[in-house]
This record gives structure tokens, sequence and C-alpha cells, in this order.
């Protein structure tokens, strides 16, 4: 019998669409931004100091970066139960951030800035908040993945997930330290 | 990536393409899985279409509707109040009534008929057919594009039979109207649901789009280099990149406008007055949502417009069986169109108190898209100058577009010119030119599209008769329609009015405004008779007996008259040649497959 013959592709597709995905969530906070600097360069603009735990969870999610890119090392040499450990630390790691950037909003609003104050603490909210559910977004993904490792019927050798993820992970990770820059710098 | 996983990402995809094969010969697939939650591609296409017609039909109907407001606002319609109900007390369209209705008639056709229903259609119908793919990158993923803009039309639906209404602010949405729930009854539930719609809908957009790109970037088959697709796939391609790159900002407009809603912030407000009392609202700038709103807003017009473009280049190509004139130019004109259309937003908001000096670089480089554009159309001339043309329905609508283009795209010359847009911004000058540019000549290249891959499609083909009075009332019409316009516009007649009675000085308007009305109403019917066409012709049109009716080259006419899941039942063909090879040494046409002859040359 005649079978079908292999679709021809050169990189992954899931990779690919996660490269092009990248791009478009880079775009929806250069939107942010720009809108941050239109509106800096106009009247009224309050310039103040962003909370110190910022800089907290700023280790928090590089430290993530180097749990993730562990596990994806270890995952390629088959050592699934440090695979685990290390995808669950990110995981952990995530959440932790989030739980940071939450404390830094409730810092901000106890010193006098809440989310209906001035423009540019608004900003602030909307800005790492909308960062913060990407996060989220990866731990959820990594927790899809954790259940994957421990389900024994169905073996999975492939590291498209994990390298997936891990990129992704890499992005968030990157996306904040540009936005910490620019936020720091842009007052 | 790991060698391991290129394998086993391969065997992935031979396994899921062996099981189909299978299915065909054995037993059906469920009614679910085949057309309900369908992961092919080519039925995806026909879901997106045929939302889009239903969305096309209610949008229409409400222009109908607000033109006899229009046309005729001291006559009362009692048939009205029985559709619309407190919304036409006494047969007259109330006036939030008539904000609502033209709002949703912008919203409905820009995104979900002519970005959505346009090129989620073809994008997903062409590209793995004429790419040489077995499906989309993510089949999955396409499914929930399909049903991310589902449940987009599902919300917006329910918008307009919510008390208060559906959002009444204009298609552009702007605030201060659109953040203030007591600014108007229009700016309450209505508007939360459009952005939620919206949201989406640009959900649904990126899903789409990121599919497009890396199927066709990615999974073309043996020989098909990027210079060997057809100009249908490059514009797709350029579609999908503005889609991805422009919709985020609007999204991330979109939240800033939601927390003003709901959080009480001020990114859009400061300084405003309802009902004599002062808001606590300080510091914001409603221009700021401007510039979001029109960073998407201007390359979204060309959303709509490339993938029409795409399909007219090849209609006519195939229809005049010549090769496509020019075809690098078209693609390089495609992408400068593509490059600057992210670089003009500011030509909407040259009275907003923008920056004369500002103003003067977006007319400068609101120009230069006339360049690209003027190339294209001379592309077309050329292209069917001395053709023998085989003027089928979709060559019609092809030629159509190329005069539609032409006309509504010369106005837009003037309005580039921010001295000359002071007099004409917000006049019916406006609606002529994006009426005549983008609605026109849009549908015109989704008609083509309709008819020419309609056998494709449904093994079918639609009945033609039928098909020429459909493209005879509809250019005619839309020219008296529109044609008239500019001149109102020219006189000062400002847009998004529901009465100009109190106006003497558009009074002169009054006779011209009835005729334009009355044929809406005709043009509206004759779409309707499109409508029954189409659906006739699923069922009961003349069977398709060839593999390649229109003796065309590319890919798509490869396939069996109905292909199955994976597009080819054997090898995917592999491709020798461009996809123009009409008239070439005496032959009438030589499909993409055929190796190039030892004597020939390569084109
Ligand atoms: C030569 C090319 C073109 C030029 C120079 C041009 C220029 C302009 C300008 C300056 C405006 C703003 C007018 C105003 O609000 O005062 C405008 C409006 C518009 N144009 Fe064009 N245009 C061109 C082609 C197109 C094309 C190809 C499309 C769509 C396919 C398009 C769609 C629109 C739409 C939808 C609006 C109005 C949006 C609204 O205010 O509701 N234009 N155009
Ligand atoms: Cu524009």
């Amino acid at each position: 019998m005649h079978t079908m013959s292999i679709q021809r592709k050169k990189i992954h597709p899931h990779k690919y669409s996660l490269w092009i995905a990248m791009g478009s969530i880079t775009m929806m906070f250069i939107g942010f931004t720009s809108a941050y600097v239109v509106k800096r360069s106009q009247a009224n603009w309050l310039a103040f100091e962003l909370p110190h735990i910022f800089w907290l969870s700023t280790a928090v999610i590089l430290l993530s970066s180097v749990t993730i890119h562990l596990a994806l090392k270890n995952f390629k040499e088959r050592n699934m139960q440090r695979y685990k450990q290390l995808i669950t630390i990110t995981a952990v790691l995530g959440v932790v951030f989030a739980a940071c950037q939450w404390i830094g909003f409730s810092q901000l609003k106890s010193s006098g800035l809440p989310l209906n104050g001035p423009v540019s603490a608004s900003f602030i909210y909307v800005i790492v908040g909308v960062h913060m559910l990407h996060v989220l977004g990866g731990v959820v993904a990594l927790l899809v993945m954790f259940g994957r490792a421990y389900r024994t019927r169905v073996r999975t050798y492939s590291a498209v997930p994990i390298e997936v993820a891990a990129t992704y992970w890499h992005f968030v990770d990157v996306l904040w330290i540009y936005l910490l820059i620019f936020l720091s710098i842009a007052r | 990536m790991s060698n391991e996983a290129t394998l086993h990402s391969q065997q992935e995809v031979m396994h899921g393409a062996h099981d189909h094969h299978d299915h065909e010969h054995h037993h059906e697939d469920s009614f679910i899985s085949k057309y309900v939650f369908s992961m092919d591609h080519k039925m995806i296409a026909k879901q997106f279409l045929i939302t889009g017609i239903v969305w096309a039909i209610i949008g229409a109907f409400f222009s109908v509707l607000f033109r006899l407001q229009l046309g005729f606002p001291d006559a009362t319609f009692p048939w009205l109040e029985s559709i619309l109900g407190h919304w036409a007390k006494g047969g007259r369209i109330t006036p939030e009534a008539y904000y609502a209705l033209v709002t949703m008639h912008g919203t409905i056709l820009v995104f979900f008929v002519l970005t959505a229903g346009l090129s989620g259609t073809f994008s997903n119908l062409l590209i793995p057919l004429q790419v040489g793919a077995r499906d989309m990158a993510s089949p999955f993923m396409n499914c929930l594009s399909y049903w991310f803009f589902f449940l987009a039309s599902l919300v917006m639906m329910a918008s307009l039979f919510v008390q208060t209404g559906p959002a009444s602010g204009g298609w552009t949405m702007y605030p201060p109207l659109s953040a203030l729930g007591d600014a108007s009854i229009g700016s309450k539930i209505g508007v939360d649901l459009w952005l939620t719609s919206m949201a989406l809908f640009v959900v649904s957009q990126l899903l789409g789009g990121l599919n497009y790109i890396s199927t066709l970037l990615n999974m073309r088959t043996k020989g098909m280099s990027m210079t060997k697709m057809p100009l249908t796939i490059w514009s797709f391609f350029f579609t999908a990149v503005l889609g991805v790159l422009s919709f985020p900002v609007l999204l991330s407009g979109f939240i800033l406008l939601l927390m003003d809603r709901h959080a009480g912030t001020s990114f859009y407000l400061s300084d405003i007055f309802i009902a004599g009392k002062a808001l606590a609202n300080e510091g914001g700038s409603a221009i700021l949502y401007q510039h979001l709103f029109w960073f998407l807003g201007h390359p979204e017009v060309y959303i709509i417009i490339l993938p029409a473009m795409g399909m007219v280049s090849e209609v006519l190509a195939v229809s005049s069986r010549k090769p496509i004139f020019g075809y690098l130019a078209m693609i390089g004109s495609l992408f400068a169109i593509c490059i600057l259309a992210f670089l003009v937003w500011a030509h909407h908001m040259f009275v907003t108190g923008l920056n004369p000096f500002l103003g003067a670089f977006f007319v400068l480089l609101t120009l230069l898209i006339a360049v690209p554009s003027a190339i294209k159309v001379f592309n077309w001339l050329t292209t069917i100058w001395k053709g023998n043309i085989r003027f089928t329905p979709a060559a019609l609508f092809s030629i159509g577009f190329v005069s539609t283009f032409i006309s509504g795209g010369l106005t837009g010359i003037w309005l580039g010119n921010s001295s000359i847009d002071i007099h004409l911004h917000d006049t019916y000058f406006v609606i002529a030119h994006f009426h005549i540019v983008m609605g026109v000549s849009a549908f015109f290249g989704m008609f083509a599209g309709i008819y020419h891959w309609f056998p494709k499609m449904y093994g079918r083909f639609m009945n033609n008769t039928i098909g020429y009075i459909h493209f005879w009332v509809t250019l005619i019409g839309a020219y008296l329609i529109f044609w008239p316009m500019h001149y109102e516009g020219m006189a000062g007649m400002p847009r998004r009015y529901f009465d100009y009675s109190s106006w003497t000085s558009f009074n002169q308007f009054g006779g011209l405004n009835a005729f334009i009305s009355i044929v809406v109403i005709l043009v509206f019917a004759t779409q309707l008779l499109f409508v029954f066409n189409f659906f006739y012709s699923i069922f009961k049109g003349r069977k398709l007996t060839e593999q390649n009716p229109w003796n065309a080259t590319t890919l798509e006419w490869t396939t069996p008259i109905h292909a199955g899941h994976g597009n080819w039942p054997g090898e995917i063909p592999e491709v020798h040649r461009w996809a123009y090879d009409y008239s070439k040494d005496g032959r009438d046409f030589i499909p993409q497959t055929e190796p190039i002859g030892p004597n020939e040359s390569a084109h």
C-alpha cells in the first residue's frame, strides 16, 4: 500500500510558532512602553522610585532561568529524577517571582500610589501586571510538563516541549530585565 | 534541535497522516470531528467563510437600516418598530440606535468580515494547498483560531441584545466616550462586551497568523523556493506579519481602556465634565489611545487589502492566460507597503493637534505609499493587456478590484496632504475614500476568490449567470453609492451625524441622499442573490469533472477533486518552476510540477 510521504519541515513547527509569538508579545510591550514614553513627555508626570522588591524578583527570575536551563540539560541526558526536581523548582521560583511583584504592588499602594492614582503609577501596575501574567502562563506550562513526566503509560522522549518551555521562560526573563531597565531609566 | 526530536516529530506527522488515510477507506470521521472541531485546514477555511458570510449579511443589513434614516429622515417605517422595538419608536430609528448601527456596521465589516472572513478563509484554504503541505504547522492551533473567532462572534452578537444596546462610539472606539459608562447609553456594558469580543478576536488572529507564517516559511514542498510561490501566498505572508505585529499593540490599547473603565485609572481621561459634574480623572490623554489604535488601524486596512491583492494577481494571470507582469516587483511592492504601513498611522490624526513638524513627515511617508500601490496597479494592467481574457465572474471581479482600487487610492492622496485634510477630515469624503479603496475593493477580491476557488472547496461550480448579474449590479451600484459622497464631503458635510436637516446648506443633498439609499437597497438585494447562489451551488451546482477546471499552474489543482485530510493521496508533488508559466513556448500553461525541459529556459 502507498502511504503518504513525510511532511517536509526545517524547524519544528512549535518552535517556529513560539518565535513568532514572542515577537508578537514583544510588540504588545512595545505598545505599552511607547504609550508610557508619549505620556511621560506630557505635563503632570509624577516621577517616583520603583519598589525595591523588584530587585529581589529580578534575582529570582534570573535564578529560575538557570534552573530551567539545567532541567533541559538533564532531560536530554535522561536524568528524569533531576529533571522533575528542576522544573518543580523553576515553577516555584516563577510563583515566588509573581508574589514579589504582588508585594511590590502593595508597597506602591501603601506609599500613596494606588492603581487609580497618578498615571505614572497606573502604568507600573499594568505593565508589571501583564508581564506577571505571562510568567504565570509559563508556570502553567511547566505544570503540564510535570504531569507528563509522571505519566507512566506513555513515555515521551521528545525534547521539543521542554525546549519550547525553556525558550519561553528565558524570553519572559529577558523581557522583565528590559522592563526593569526601561522603568528605572524613563521615570 | 536534537536529532532525536526531529525524527520524533516526523514520525508524529507521518503517523497522523497515515491514520487519516486509513480512515478514508474504512470508516467515516465522526460528524463532530469532521464538521465542527475539524483540524483540516480546508474545513476550517469553510467555517471562516460561512461565519463571515453570516456577519456580512448582518453588517450590510445594518447599513440599509441607517441609510433609511439618512436618505429619508422624515419618513416613518412602521416595520422598523416591529424588528427594532423601542430602538425605532414610531417607525423612526432613534439617535442611539443610529449610532449603535453605524458602530456595529464598521466593527463587523472591518474585523469580522474583511479580516477574519477574508484572510481566515483564503489563508487557510490556500497556504497548505499552494505551498504543498499536508496541513497547517499546528492544526490544533488553527482549529482554536476559528473557535476563538466564533467566541468573539458570540460575544459581539450578545452585545446586540443587551438592554442598553451595543457599543455606539464608532468602530474606532475613541475615549472618552468609550471610557465612561455615563457618557452615553451606548458606552455601558455594550463597550465591555465589545472589548471582550475584540480581545478574543485578537487572540484568534494571532493564533491564525502564527500558523500561516510558520507553515509557509517552514513546510513548503520540495522545489518550492520562496520565489516560486504564487503571489497569493506572498500576500498572505505579509498580511500575517502585519497582523502578528500590530494586533498586540491594539490589545495593549484595549487593556488600558478597560482599566480606565473599571479600575479608575486615567490613561486616557483628564478634565472631564459629565452633566456639569467634574470627574476625578486627571493627567490622561485621549490622543494616546488614537496613537495606539491607529498603529494597528492603519496596518489593519492593509491586512484587509493585501489578501485581495494577492488573489486578484492570481486570478488575473489565470484568466488572461499570461504570466503576471513584474513578479518580483509585485513582491517588492508588497514588502514596501508592509513597511510603510507601520510608519503612517498619524495621517488619521492630522487634526488632533499633532505637531505640524511631525505631520510633515507623516505626509511624506503617506504619499510614498502611492508608489508601491501604483506599481501594483501598473502590473495588473500590463498583465491583462493584450491577454486572451476569459471573462469569468472571478476575472470580472478582479478587474473591478483594479478599478476601485485606483479610484479610491487617488482620493487617498488628497487626504494624505495634511493641509487638505483639515478641510476633508471627518467628512463624507473620507467615507467615500475608504469604502471604495477598502470596502468595495476588498469585497471584490473576496468575491473573485470565492468564484475562482469554489470548485476547489465544494467540487462544484457557482452559477455564472447570477455571477454576472452580481458583478455588474455591484460595480455600478458601488460607484453610484460612493462617488457622490465625494461631493458631499468636499462641501463639508461631516460624517457620523444622525440628522442633517438643521443644516440648511446641506439640504441641497436631500435628493442625493435618498438616491444613494435606494441604490444601497438594490445592491444589498443583489448580495443576497450571491448568498443564494453560494449555498445553492454547494448542493446543486454543476459538478466539477476535471481536477484543473481553469487550467491553472498552481499546486492546489493537482489534488483530487474531493481531497481528504492530507490533501495529496500519495507523494506531495515536487515543484520545478514558478507559478506563472502561461502561454509559454506555444503551450497554454505548464503546471508547476512539470520539470524544466532540456531546451527550455527557466523563467
Ligand atoms: C494611496 C494610498 C492611500 C493614502 C495616501 C491614504 C490616505 C488616507 C488618509 C490621509 C486618511 C485619513 C483621512 C481622515 O480621516 O481625515 C485615510 C483614511 C482611511 N483610509 Fe486611506 N489612504 C490610502 C489607501 C488606503 C487603502 C489601500 C485603504 C484600505 C485598504 C485605506 C483605508 C482607509 C480607511 C479605512 C480610512 C478611514 C478610517 C476612519 O477614519 O474610519 N486607505 N486614508
Ligand atoms: Cu491609514
